[in-house]
């Protein structure tokens, strides 16, 4: 698993990246109420904003971590936000991309990295 | 946050694993570890301690103090019963509200609370106007508030459960002299406690050993306050809002109205009474957005789906823990009743909201 530095996760599976948000990033928004998702089948570029997050303090974006597309979305977020703060590195994953160029991955940080980065 | 002021519960906050925030000046705690989501769940199941030391605490002594406040007020106050309080408004010469406060008669003063953000201006307009102004440096203000509120402190302070809403009364507990109004600003039944500093902590610790009571956070307040559909000043209510513009008519008796023995005598009076009769264009009203993204602070609001010009803003919005949806507060046109489908800009995407009365949770005051 590989960490941002905007406090997502990215998990390889297979040739997808399955991303959803760190629990120190869970923690620091607090309780999620609202998640709105891209829909499948977009095509992202590194950066843009695709996914909203409203917690009970306010919102925050999450952003494509690299060029790719959209495959899949977590439609249980929508009903179930509450997910993002119970199970942030598990269940509540946000979408499954297509990389365009999966070694980009390499570029992240590692788990070990990522806690130093968070210190 | 070093140049922040503390209050007496400072320390116990910390403790507490608070997180601080600024706010008004002061280091205030906006969540504890239960989180703001929790904390909302809990008052309203139980019992919440909040810390309001933040808000200012003033004394207008002697007898002619009600009086000498209703020049600035569009309240009676002449006619406040002795150990009653009451929801009264300063407001300016153009018919805005410079604050919004509690008034309490104890006897042989008046007992004023009012915003923090808002204290050091307060304070200057009353002591314009009113001889003597005391204020309260020395005590801490703390809100017990929840269905358990009034066991818990009846545990500690026998006699306060037989308190009505907006009643006041002097208690002891060990040696300190408790101010006590059974009153809060979170749709709940609760009491609002002023503490000697001294003492404050010692106390806010003895309701937190009770079982049924948690420590809420600014966070929190905030969710509450507006499901119980009360206006936050600097918001909700400011300068640019008369009383009647922001729904607040029911706090202007009829005594002081057109017609009435104490008409008028308030600043902006001409403008305010004037809108009593004709009503204003825009008011303050509730809105249900439909799906489940909030509508917050400044979101526009538009009479359709697509196209036009805004017809009103957000001033407060958010999620709703016990009603379990958003919600929001915003001014529009009055000539939109209860029911009608608005539309909210958020993220460039129009999104429906009802206009729907408030409270959005019923409140649950001991009458």
């Amino acid at each position: 698993m590989k960490f941002t530095q905007d406090h997502e996760w990215l998990k390889p599976e297979g040739d997808l990246v399955i991303v959803g948000i760190t629990k120190h990033a869970s923690e620091q928004l607090g309780d999620v109420v609202f998640v709105e998702l891209p829909e499948a089948g977009t095509e992202v570029s590194k950066g843009d904003e695709i996914c909203v997050i409203e917690s009970v303090k306010a919102a925050s974006d999450i952003v494509a971590p690299l060029d790719g597309e959209i495959v899949a979305v977590n439609e249980d977020l929508a009903d179930n936000p509450g997910l993002v703060n119970e199970d942030p590195m598990g269940k509540a994953w946000f979408f499954k991309m297509k990389l365009a160029d999966m070694s980009a991955l390499d570029g992240f940080m590692d788990e070990a990295a990522y806690t130093k980065f968070i210190g | 946050m070093s140049d922040l002021k503390q209050t007496p519960l400072y320390d116990l906050h910390r403790e507490l694993g608070a997180k601080m925030v600024p706010f008004a000046g002061y280091a205030m705690p906006v969540q504890y570890p239960l989180g703001v989501m929790k904390e909302h769940l809990h008052t309203r199941a139980q019992a919440g301690l909040f810390d309001v030391s933040h808000m200012g605490q003033v004394i207008l002594p002697g007898s002619d103090a009600a009086a000498a406040l209703e020049a600035l007020v569009p309240v009676n106050l002449v006619g406040l019963g002795e150990s009653r309080q009451r929801y009264a408004m300063f407001t300016n010469d153009a018919g805005g509200i410079l604050d919004d406060l509690m008034v309490a008669n104890r006897g042989d003063h008046l007992f004023v609370v009012v915003n923090a953000a808002c204290k050091e201006a307060d304070l200057a307009h009353l002591r314009a106007h009113i001889p003597e102004v005391v204020e309260i440096a020395d005590r801490a203000l703390l809100a017990l508030q929840g269905p358990a509120a009034e066991t818990a402190l009846e545990t500690l302070v026998p006699g306060v459960a037989a308190m009505r809403f907006m009643d006041v009364a002097t208690f002891d507990w060990q040696g300190a002299e408790l101010w006590i109004s059974r009153s809060g600003y979170t749709g709940e039944d609760g009491f609002e406690i002023s503490v000697p500093a001294a003492q404050a902590e010692a106390f806010a610790r003895a309701l937190l050993a009770m079982e049924a009571v948690e420590p809420i956070g600014l966070g929190a307040r905030d969710s509450l306050r507006l499901e119980a559909g009360l206006c936050l000043y600097g918001h909700d209510i400011d300068t640019t809002t008369t009383p009647v513009e922001a729904n607040l008519a029911w706090a202007i008796q009829k005594i002081r109205r057109t017609g009435g023995a104490r008409e008028g005598g308030f600043p902006g009076a001409d403008v305010i009474l004037a809108k009593l009769e004709t009503g204003a264009t825009r008011q303050r009203v509730g809105l249900r957005p439909q799906g489940r993204a909030p509508m917050r602070e400044g979101v526009e609001i538009y009479a359709d789906a697509e196209g036009g010009t805004p017809i009103g803003t957000v001033t407060s919005g958010g999620f709703g823990p016990s009603i379990e949806a958003p919600m929001a507060m915003a001014y529009l046109p009055a000539d939109l009743p209860e029911g009608t489908t608005v539309y909210g800009e958020v993220r460039g995407k129009r999104l429906p909201a009802v206009i729907a009365p408030m409270p959005f949770q019923p409140t649950t005051y001991k009458r």
